[in-house]
């Protein structure tokens, strides 16, 4: 089971709470956890990566384990705490304009 | 007794304001998607319960909703623009050729007679489509495939494709335009295009009379008379007697010809009106007075309306998907304002009254008459 953080617009677009819980098949990377998301709550799809490149809106970033994982490969391994679900996977906008 | 719905989006949420059919007493409800950019909504003419809204946000890009009891209660549907085969480039504001990139939805479109059926105006320009109520949208890309395509140009704003218009009467007949390429027509249903910019006359560019570049800020038409076009140009008024094969100026005696917004009365199709904008450097009312003018002879003479609007001191824009009329008898005028106002005349412009004065930056105004 992992957990996942979304931003509040998020939370509100797929109706949620502050954190939701995923079954990932495999090893959980940045791209199983954001397919196991993607196909549970389906319009959050092409909200958090392109639908297209699949790459990572702009201003949003992910963390875990206090680490900045944004710039980690989308089939890195994440961090066994976050694998494990002791930890959650923060997909957090960036603090920027009205 | 008929009753009027206006779905007002705003930079931070959408708003449905109701009254009955005198219009005198208000009700809002909103925001819908608080916090986030409504380019714009709209109803199917087929099913005025059936709403569509386009939802974005710079952090996370486009969504769409979709509304099947008039904006009580919403439910999130496709929001995958992809475009069709290679993109390719156009140009960039320094004439470099730049990638086709999908931004936005400016415009949606429903179809006449199909409420499952949208047409979606989006940034990079282009036309999409959808018939199965939002879930899919594909990409018309005749319009995008045209052989001027790779010469298009954004406009400040960006290169938005910003106005459709449903032909009633002629089969397959549509009429788009796209800031800064110009006003485009199709008769097969989207399959081809043709520019339709002859007679404009726009000195920013390198040939003010080019067959495409220029900065179209608006198209309206009456139903009953669908050859009949006019339009908004960045400067200009005009107006084309043929389905745009050719235009005429008809700014006249407006104290300004540059705005975004032109509509038509909803029972008197020569009659037509206009918000003067001062320059495109100053998006601001001349002298801080805030006036609509109307014009009863389809242009060339022009008469300020300015009962109940402010006449000093009002520096807002009315942006170019913000006025919309109403199909009562007389005729309801409304639009909104960056300040976050709607105004609206129930007296087709005589007299006008703040039905909302505190909203967001207004993007879009549309409205619906029920039964």
């Amino acid at each position: 089971m992992i957990r996942v953080t979304l931003p509040p617009h998020l939370r509100t677009l797929a109706k949620v709470g502050w954190e939701v819980e995923l079954e990932v098949e495999g090893q959980a990377t940045q791209r199983s956890v954001l397919d196991a998301l993607e196909a549970r709550y389906p319009m959050l799809a092409g909200t958090i990566r392109d639908h297209v490149t699949q790459q990572r809106r702009p201003f949003l970033r992910f963390f875990a384990c206090e680490e900045d994982l944004s710039h980690e490969p989308p089939d890195a391994l994440l961090p066994e705490a976050v694998a494990s679900g002791k930890e959650p996977l923060l997909i957090i906008g960036a603090i920027a304009g009205g | 007794m008929s009753r009027v719905r206006v779905l007002v989006g705003t930079r931070k949420g959408a708003f449905l304001l109701s009254a009955d059919g005198k219009r005198g007493q208000w009700d809002i409800n909103g925001p819908h998607f608080a916090g986030w950019e409504i380019y714009h909504v709209k109803g199917s003419p087929a099913d005025p319960n059936r709403l569509y809204a386009s939802q974005s946000s710079g952090w996370f890009g486009q969504t769409m909703q979709r509304s099947n009891d008039g904006g009580k209660t919403w439910e999130t549907v496709g929001n995958k623009f992809v475009y069709d085969g290679v993109p390719g480039t156009h140009q960039w504001y320094d004439g470099t050729p730049h990638p086709w990139e999908f931004k936005r939805v400016w415009h949606l479109e429903p179809s006449l007679t199909d409420p499952d059926t949208v047409y979606a105006g989006v940034e990079d320009a282009a036309l999409f489509r959808t018939t199965d109520g939002g879930q899919t949208w594909q990409e018309l890309s005749g319009l995008r495939g045209h052989g001027s395509g790779p010469h298009w140009q954004p406009g400040a704003g960006g290169m938005c494709l910003h106005t459709i218009l449903l032909d009633p009467s002629v089969p397959g007949r549509i009429f788009i335009a796209i800031s800064a390429a110009g006003a485009f027509r199709t008769d097969d249903a989207g399959a081809t295009w043709k520019p339709i910019n002859r007679g404009l006359h726009s000195q920013q560019i390198p040939n003010p009379t080019a067959e495409v570049g220029h900065c179209v800020h608006r198209l309206a038409m009456h139903r009953s008379r669908p050859g009949v076009l006019f339009m908004q140009k960045h400067w200009d008024v005009m107006r084309s007697d043929n389905a745009g094969e050719s235009w005429q100026e008809v700014s006249g005696n407006l104290p300004t010809d540059f705005g975004f917004v032109i509509d038509v009365h909803a029972h008197e199709p020569e009659t037509i009106y206009v918000v003067p904008i001062k320059s495109d450097s100053e998006h601001f009312p001349l002298d801080g007075k805030l006036r609509v003018y109307r014009s009863r002879s389809g242009g060339n003479e022009w008469e300020a309306l300015t009962k109940g609007l402010p006449q000093s001191n009002c520096y807002v824009n009315v942006l170019r998907d913000a006025m919309a009329v109403d199909s009562m008898d007389p005729c309801g005028i409304y639009f909104g304002t960056t300040g976050g106002q709607v105004y609206a005349s129930s007296d087709a412009g005589d007299n006008w009254q703040p039905i909302a004065r505190d909203l967001p930056p207004v993007l879009s105004v549309e409205v619906q008459t029920l039964s």
